[in-house]
C-alpha cells in the first residue's frame, strides 16, 4: 500500500534547479530516509509536499489519488505533517497554544486541548510541559512540540527534516523510540537525514538524491554504507577525516574561571577553564545553546565577562597579554593575531548585501589613509580568496547573500585565515556544506594547525568532533563538564557528558572520559 | 499569499493559476526602465485625477504644470532652489537612513536651527558687522540642530529608544517653542514676524542675473551633495555607516562602536540641518514660522528611500519632486483652485506609485500551464500589451481603486506574460 | 469640582486616542507597523463629516435628525473611507511586498493632502447641531459633576470603549486571536500552521484602520462640536506613541489614553498661567511622549515586547 507518490517534481528557483524530475514512493507504516547530501534538494522536495513551495511540474498522490497541495492547510487534508528543521514555533506562546495554533476544525477550547496533548504525550512516550513557554525550552523540547503538533492534527504521514542534528546521541535514541512507536501505530514516516548510521539504524528503505535528481531506492537491510555514500556522493570517496599529527604545541590561549549572565541574569558560562595549545584542534562539543556562542564571543571581545581572565601567550616574544574586557580592536590593535569565523555568516561574520570585496575589507579598512577606504588590497585578497578556494561566484563584486551557503563559508574562512591567525576559532563551520566544501574546510582547519595555529573548532556532528579533533571540551549549560582525549574517547561518553547533570568539580578533567 | 487563494478557484484539483518568486539581480536599465515606466503611469494617473478634480484637458494641466517650473525665468530658479533645498533635507537624513536609523525629525532640527539663526538676527543684526553676524548664525544654527538630532540618537544608541517616534515627537516641541518665540518677540499678538533686514545673505551675480537670489543656496547644496556621495561611497565613517545599517552584530564582531557611529552620524544629520535652516531663514526668508519646512523633512524620506539612498539619484528625484510642487502649485494659481493640497494628493499619487513598482524589479510572476495556454488564445488581443506595460497596469489600478472605484479586468493577465520570461533566483533582502 | 469637570473632559479627549491606539494595536499585532495611522484618521475624520453632510443635507430640517440614523451613517462613511486607505496600505505592503515604513509615510501624506483638498468640499451647515446630536447624554447633568466623569458623554466614548474591550477579549481568548498574534510573532509558523497571512494581515490592517478612522469622527464631531481643524494628524502619532506606552495592550490603552487625555488638556485646567507659559504647556503631551519612550525602552521585559516581526514583509518562499 502507497502512502505517498510523487512523479516528476521539478522545482527552479530561477536559474537554480532545486529538483528535476524526482519520483519516490512512501509505504504505509514504514520509515523511509531520504539521503542526501546539503543542498541535493531533500528539503526543498518535501516542502512542497508540506505546501511551502509549489512545484513548477510533477504529480503528487496521496493514497493512490492525485492531489494538488498549494497550501500547509491542504497538506493538513492530506493528513500530511512536516517538522521543519528550523522550528516553526511562537516563542512567547505556550507549547498547547503553540500546538492548537492553525487548526480550525476543533472548537477553541484550550483545557480540552491540554488534556489532549497529555494524551498524546503518553500514546508515544514524549515527555512535555503543556503551560511551558517555548522561549524556556529547550531545543529537544521544541522539537517534541513540534512533533506533537503534527500529530494533533491527525498527521498520517510525518516528514522530519534532520531531526537529529540538534540532539545528543542520547535525544537521538529516544527520538528513534518513539518514531518507531509511531510506526507500529501506523504513521508513515520519511525522515531526512545525511547521516548514515542513523540511516542504517532507524530506516526500513532509503531513498537518495543527488543535486535535485533522484537517483534510487534500497531496502535498508540490503546496503551498506559505502554503497549509500556512492549514491549519495556519485562516486566513491574516502569519508575518513584526517588527523595530522601535532607539532610544536606549546600554550597559547589562557581561559581561566570565567562567567557570565545574560540581559535577565541567568548564567550563561560558569566557571569555564581551559588552555588552547598551538598546533592543535580544540573540539568544543554540546547541545545547541549551551554556551558556545558566549564562550567564543567572550575571547573574541564580544561579550563581556563578569569575571576571570583570559590570556593570550604571545608565540614570539613569550609574554602574556590580558585580553579580558577589550573589544575586537583593542585586540587587533594589541597584536593578538585572532581570527572567528562566527556561527552566524551572514548576520555577524558578513554582510550579505555587501559584494566580496567590501566584506574582505571588514577587518581590514581601518588600514586606509586618512578618512578613506582602501579597496586595492582588499580587492587583491579577494582575488586570491576566489582562486584558492575556488570559490565560485561571477566576480568579486557579487554581493555574498548571492554565493550560495558553501561559497559563502570560503569567503568568511578565506578572510579570517588570511591574516594568518595565532587563534582561529570556528562554529559550526561545515553547517550546510556539501561534502567538497566540507572537506576544503577541514583541510584547511588542519593547515591551520600544522602552521602552529591554535584551532578552536566548535561542532555538533560527533563523529567530525573525534575526527578531527586532538581533544574536545564538553560543554553543558554554560559549564564545562570535560575535557577528553579526541584519540581515545568513545562517543557515546561525549554524548553522557553533554547531558551529564552537574556536580562542581567538574572544571577540568584532562584526558578522562568522566571524572565521577 | 493572496496571488494563489484568490486565484485558486474552487474545484479541488485546480492548480493556482500564477505564484510569485523572487527574481535575481535586475540588470540596472532594466530596474531603471521598470521606475520610468512607473513615473509614466503616475503622471498618466494623476492627469485622470486633476481631469475629475479641476475638469480641464490633461494636456493642459500638464502645460501648466510644465509652465509653473520654466515659463519665466524667475520660476525656473525657483524651481531648481526648491529642489536644492528638498535635496538638502535628503542629504541631512540619508546617513542615517542608511544606517536605518528612521529620522523623521528633520523639519524640527530645521526649525531649531532657523530658530537659533533667527534669534541672532534679531538680537545681535545692526549691533555688530553683518558678516560677523552671519558666521554667529550659522554656528548657532548648526548648534541647535545638532542639540535637536543627537538627543534621539543618544537615547536609540543606549537604550534602543524608538526613534522615529522620538524624533517625530521633537518636531512638535519644536514647532511649540517656534510659536512661543515669535509670541514672546512680537508685540501685538499678530504671531508673525516681519522679515529682519539685518545680516541677510547675500546675494551672487549681477543685478541683471535672474538667478541671484537662489544661486547661494544652490551652490551650498550642490557642495554638500558631492560631499555626501564622497563620504558614504569612499570614507571609513561611510563604510561602518553601511556596516552598521546591515547588520549590528557584524559591526560589533569587528570592533566598530554602533554607539558612537550612530551619534557621530545624527550629528552629521543636525550638521546639515542647521545649515539648511539657516540657508532658510538667512538666505530666504529672514524670518521664521513654526511651518517653514512645510513638510521636506517627510518628503526627503520618500526621496531618499526611492532613489535607494543614491545621492546622484536623489538630485534627480528632488528635481522631480520639485517639479510637481510648483507645477501643481500653478495648477492653483491658473484654475484658482484656492487650495494647496492639490499638489500633497499630486505627490501622493506618485509615492504611492514608484513604492508599489520595485515589486516589479525584485519578483516575477509564474504561470500555471494553464493559464498561459488560456493566455496563448488571448494573446491576439494582448500581443501589443507585452512590451513592458506591466508596472503600470497594475500599480496604476489600485491607485484609480482608490480614486473612482475603478475595478480590476483581464489586466492583471497580461503583465503576466511578460515577467514570465524573466530570470530569477534567491533571496533578496531589501526591508530596512 | 474643577477636578472633575477637568477629568470628564480628559476621557473626552483621549478617546481620540483610544480609538488611533486600538486601531494600532490590532494592526501591529499582525505584524504591520502602520504609520500611515495619522493619515487615516485624517481621512476617517473626512469620512465622518462627509457622512454628517449628507445626512444633515437630505432632512428638510436639521432639527429632525435622528440621533440612530447620524451615528449609523457617519460612521458609514468614516469607516468606508479608512477601509479603503487601510487596503492601499495592504495593497503594497502585502501584495506588493512594499517596505512598511514608507508605505505608512505615504499614506499618512497622501491622506492628509486628500483630506485637506476635499473636506473644502464639504457643505459643514448644521454641523453644530449634527454634534450636539451625536454628543447626546441623556444623563448628562443629572448626577452632579462626580456622576458626569461617566454618564456624560456621547455615544461614540463608550463605543470606543467596548471596542478596547471587545479587541482584548478576541486577541487573548479566541482562536482569531491566537492566530492573528502568531501572524505578527512569526508569519512563517503561523503560515506553516495554515494561517494565512496575507488574509489576516489584510483584515487586521482593515479592521485596525477603520477603528482609528472613527478616532477622526470622534475628534471632529463630537469634541470639537463639528469645528473642522487641521490637527488630526498629530493625534494619530500620539497615538502610535500611545501603543509602545500600553505594551500593546487595549485594556491598557483605555486608561493611557485618558492620561494622554488629560495632558493635552491639562495646560487649560492650570489657573494663573500666563498666555505664553499655556503654550510651552501645550508641548507637554509630546515631552512626556518622549520621556514615556525612553522609559518603556529603558524597562524592556521579555513578554512585553512588540510583535517579533512588526514591520517585516512576510514571503513565503523566502528563506
Amino acid at each position: 500500500m502507497i502512502a505517498l507518490e510523487l512523479k516528476g517534481i521539478t522545482k527552479r528557483f530561477g536559474s537554480i534547479v532545486a529538483n528535476e524530475g524526482v519520483d519516490l514512493q512512501l509505504k504505509k507504516g514504514e520509515i523511509l530516509a531520504l539521503l542526501g547530501e546539503n543542498g541535493s534538494g531533500k528539503t526543498t522536495l518535501m516542502n512542497m509536499i508540506a505546501g511551502i513551495y509549489f512545484p513548477d511540474e510533477g504529480h503528487i498522490y496521496v493514497n493512490g489519488e492525485e492531489v494538488v497541495i498549494r497550501s500547509p492547510q491542504d497538506a493538513f487534508k492530506q493528513k500530511i505533517g512536516m517538522i521543519h528543521q528550523h522550528f516553526k514555533l511562537v516563542n512567547v506562546f505556550d507549547a498547547t497554544q503553540n500546538i492548537v495554533l492553525g487548526n480550525g476544525k476543533k472548537k477553541f477550547n484550550i483545557k480540552k486541548s491540554v488534556s489532549e496533548v497529555k494524551e498524546i504525550s503518553e500514546k508515544y512516550g514524549f515527555h512535555i510541559d503543556p503551560g511551558k513557554k517555548i522561549y524556556d525550552m529547550s531545543v529537544s523540547e521544541k522539537q517534541t512540540v513540534e512533533i506533537i503538533k503534527v500529530l494533533y492534527r491527525g498527521a498520517d504521514i510525518l516528514i522530519l527534516d534532520e531531526p537529529t542534528a540538534v540532539l545528543t546521541p542520547q535525544e537521538t535514541d529516544k527520538l528513534f523510540a518513539v518514531l518507531k512507536n509511531m510506526k507500529e501505530d501506523g504513521k508513515s514516516i520519511i525522515i531526512i537525514t545525511h547521516k548514515l548510521n542513523e540511516v542504517l539504524e532507524i530506516s526500513d528503505r532509503v531513498s537518495v538524491l543527488r543535486k535535485g535528481h533522484y537517483i534510487g531506492t534500497v531496502n535498508t537491510s540490503e546496503t551498506t554504507e559505502s554503497e549509500l555514500t556512492e549514491m549519495m556522493v556519485g562516486k566513491a570517496i574516502d569519508l575518513n577525516i584526517e588527523r595530522i599529527e601535532s607539532e610544536h604545541v606549546s600554550d597559547r590561549l589562557i581561559v581561566s574561571n570565567i562567567n557570565c549572565k545574560n540581559r535577565e541574569g541567568v548564567k550563561i558560562l560558569e566557571n569555564v577553564t581551559f588552555t588552547a595549545k598551538s598546533g592543535e584542534i580544540l573540539g568544543i562539543a554540546g547541545i545547541a545553546g549551551s554556551g558556545q556562542r558566549e564562550l567564543l564571543e567572550s575571547i573574541a571581545g564580544l561579550q563581556k565577562i563578569d569575571t576571570g581572565e583570559i590570556t593570550y601567550i604571545d608565540p614570539e616574544s613569550g609574554e602574556s597579554v590580558n585580553l579580558r574586557d577589550k573589544t575586537p580592536t583593542q585586540i587587533r590593535e594589541l597584536g593578538v593575531r585572532l581570527s572567528f569565523v562566527p556561527e552566524d555568516r551572514l548576520g555577524m561574520g558578513l554582510v550579505g548585501n555587501m559584494d566580496i570585496v567590501d566584506n574582505m575589507m571588514l577587518r581590514s579598512y581601518e588600514n586606509g589613509k586618512g578618512i578613506f577606504l582602501d579597496r586595492v588590497n582588499p580587492s587583491n585578497l579577494a582575488d586570491s580568496v576566489i582562486s584558492e578556494l575556488e570559490v565560485v561566484t561571477p566576480n568579486s563584486h557579487t554581493p555574498v547573500r548571492r554565493l550560495s551557503g558553501g561559497n559563502v563559508q570560503k569567503v568568511l574562512v578565506g578572510r579570517e585565515i588570511s591574516s594568518s591567525p595565532k587563534v582561529l576559532m570556528v562554529a559550526y563551520p561545515v553547517r550546510g556544506l556539501d561534502v567538497n566544501s566540507s572537506y576544503l574546510i577541514y583541510g584547511l582547519l588542519n593547515k591551520q594547525k600544522e602552521n602552529g595555529t591554535a584551532v578552536i573548532f566548535v561542532g555538533e556532528d560527533l563523529d567530525v568532533l573525534l575526527a578531527l579533533c586532538d581533544r574536545i571540551m564538553v560543554i553543558n549549560s554554560g559549564k564545562i563538564t570535560g575535557i577528553v582525549d579526541a584519540r581515545t574517547v568513545k562517543k557515546e561518553d561525549v554524548g553522557l557528558l553533554m547531558t551529564k547533570t552537574f556536580d562542581n568539580d567538574a572544571k577540568e578533567v584532562e584526558d578522562g572520559g568522566s571524572n565521577e | 499569499m493572496a496571488e494563489v487563494t484568490n486565484n485558486s478557484g474552487a474545484k479541488k484539483l485546480h492548480e493556482p493559476l500564477f505564484h510569485i518568486t523572487r527574481k535575481s539581480a535586475v540588470p540596472f536599465w532594466k530596474a531603471s526602465l521598470i521606475r520610468a515606466i512607473a513615473i509614466f503611469a503616475a503622471l498618466v494617473a494623476c492627469g485622470i485625477v486633476s481631469l475629475i478634480l479641476i475638469g480641464k484637458n490633461p494636456f493642459y494641466i500638464y502645460k501648466t504644470m510644465f509652465d509653473g517650473a520654466f515659463s519665466t525665468k524667475r520660476k525656473f530658479w525657483i524651481f531648481i532652489r526648491n529642489a536644492a533645498l528638498l535635496l538638502g533635507y535628503s542629504l541631512a537624513i540619508v546617513p542615517a537612513f542608511k544606517m536605518k536609523f528612521w529620522n523623521l525629525g528633520a523639519d524640527g532640527q530645521v526649525l531649531m536651527g532657523g530658530l537659533a539663526t533667527v534669534a541672532c538676527m534679531l538680537f545681535l543684526g545692526g549691533k555688530m558687522p553683518d558678516a560677523a553676524v552671519i558666521a554667529i548664525m550659522l554656528v548657532a544654527s548648526i548648534a541647535a540642530s545638532v542639540i535637536w538630532a543627537v538627543l534621539p540618537a543618544i537615547f536609540k544608541a543606549f537604550f534602543k529608544t524608538n526613534e522615529s517616534l522620538f524624533t517625530l515627537m521633537m518636531n512638535y516641541i519644536a514647532m511649540g517653542l517656534v510659536t512661543y518665540f515669535i509670541n514672546r518677540v512680537v508685540k501685538g499678538g499678530s504671531g508673525v514676524l516681519n522679515p529682519i533686514g539685518y545680516a541677510n545673505l547675500p546675494d551672487i551675480g549681477g543685478a541683471q542675473f535672474a538667478g541671484r537670489k537662489f544661486l547661494l543656496t544652490i551652490i551650498i547644496f550642490a557642495v554638500i551633495t558631492a560631499f555626501m556621495f564622497i563620504y558614504l561611497k569612499y570614507t571609513k565613517h561611510g563604510y561602518e555607516i553601511s556596516v552598521v545599517g546591515e547588520s549590528e552584530n557584524t559591526a560589533r564582531y569587528i570592533g566598530i562602536g554602533v554607539k558612537k557611529v550612530i551619534i557621530r552620524t545624527l550629528i552629521l544629520s543636525g550638521v546639515i540641518c542647521g545649515i539648511i535652516g539657516f540657508v532658510l531663514v538667512g538666505g530666504i526668508d529672514h524670518t521664521i514660522r513654526s511651518d517653514i519646512s512645510a513638510g521636506r523633512g517627510f518628503t526627503a524620506i520618500l526621496i531618499a528611500w526611492i532613489a535607494k539612498f543614491n545621492p546622484i539619484f536623489m538630485v534627480l528625484m528632488s528635481l522631480f519632486v520639485a517639479f510637481l510642487e510648483v507645477g501643481s502649485g500653478q495648477v492653483n494659481t491658473v484654475f484658482q483652485l484656492d487650495n494647496s493640497a492639490f499638489s500633497s494628493i499630486i505627490v501622493g499619487i506618485i509615492y504611492l506609485f514608484i513604492i508599489g513598482c520595485d515589486f516589479f524589479i525584485n519578483y516575477r510572476i509564474l504561470l500555471s500551464a494553464k493559464a498561459r495556454e488560456t493566455l496563448s488564445k488571448i494573446g491576439g488581443i494582448f500581443k501589443k500589451k507585452q512590451t513592458r506595460e506591466e508596472p503600470e497596469e497594475t500599480v496604476g489600478e489600485e491607485t484609480v481603486l482608490e480614486e473612482s472605484d475603478k475595478t480590476e479586468d483581464g489586466k492583471t493577465e497580461s503583465e503576466i506574460t511578460e515577467n514570465d520570461f524573466e530570470t530569477a533566483a534567491e533571496k533578496e533582502d531589501d526591508r530596512i | 469640582m474643577m477636578f472633575f469637570v477637568f477629568l470628564t473632559s480628559a476621557i473626552s479627549m483621549g478617546v481620540t486616542f483610544l480609538y488611533g491606539c486600538v486601531g494600532e494595536i490590532i494592526t501591529e499585532k499582525s505584524g504591520h507597523l502602520n504609520l500611515g495611522i495619522p493619515g487615516i484618521m485624517c481621512v476617517g475624520g473626512f469620512g465622518g463629516c462627509l457622512g454628517v453632510s449628507i445626512y444633515m443635507q437630505s432632512l428638510s430640517s436639521p432639527d429632525n435628525a435622528n440621533w440612530f440614523l447620524l451615528i449609523i451613517i457617519s460612521m458609514f462613511f468614516s469607516v468606508l473611507f479608512s477601509a479603503m486607505f487601510g487596503a492601499l496600505y495592504c495593497f503594497l505592503t502585502v501584495t506588493l511586498r512594499a517596505n512598511q515604513n514608507v508605505t505608512g509615510l505615504a499614506i499618512t501624506t497622501f491622506g492628509v493632502g486628500f483630506t485637506n483638498y476635499f473636506v473644502k468640499n464639504i457643505n459643514m451647515a448644521n454641523f453644530t447641531k449634527a454634534s450636539a446630536l451625536i454628543s447626546y447624554s441623556p444623563l448628562k447633568g443629572k448626577l452632579g459633576e462626580f456622576g458626569d466623569i461617566f454618564v456624560s458623554h456621547g455615544f461614540f466614548i463608550y463605543f470606543a470603549i467596548v471596542i478596547a474591550i471587545v479587541a482584548a477579549l478576541v486577541l487573548n481568548k479566541t482562536r482569531v486571536g491566537l492566530n492573528l498574534r502568531a501572524v505578527g510573532e512569526n508569519p512563517a509558523t503561523a503560515d506553516a500552521a495554515g494561517i494565512s497571512v496575507t488574509k489576516y494581515r489584510y483584515i487586521a490592517t482593515i479592521i485596525g484602520s477603520m477603528i482609528a478612522g472613527l478616532g477622526g469622527l470622534f475628534y471632529i464631531m463630537d469634541r470639537l462640536g463639528g469645528h473642522w481643524e487641521y490637527v488630526l494628524d498629530i493625534m494619530g502619532w500620539l497615538a502610535i506613541a500611545l501603543v509602545i506606552f500600553t505594551l500593546w495592550k487595549p485594556i491598557i490603552s483605555i486608561f493611557g489614553s485618558i492620561l494622554f487625555g488629560g495632558l493635552y488638556i491639562a495646560g487649560s485646567y492650570i489657573t494663573g498661567l500666563s498666555i505664553h507659559q499655556k503654550e510651552l504647556f501645550g508641548l507637554l503631551p509630546y515631552v512626556i511622549t518622549v520621556i514615556v519612550l525612553i522609559i518603556t525602552s529603558v524597562l524592556d521585559s521579555k513578554e512585553n515586547q512588540p510583535p517579533a516581526a512588526l514591520g517585516l514583509n512576510y514571503f513565503r518562499e523566502d528563506r
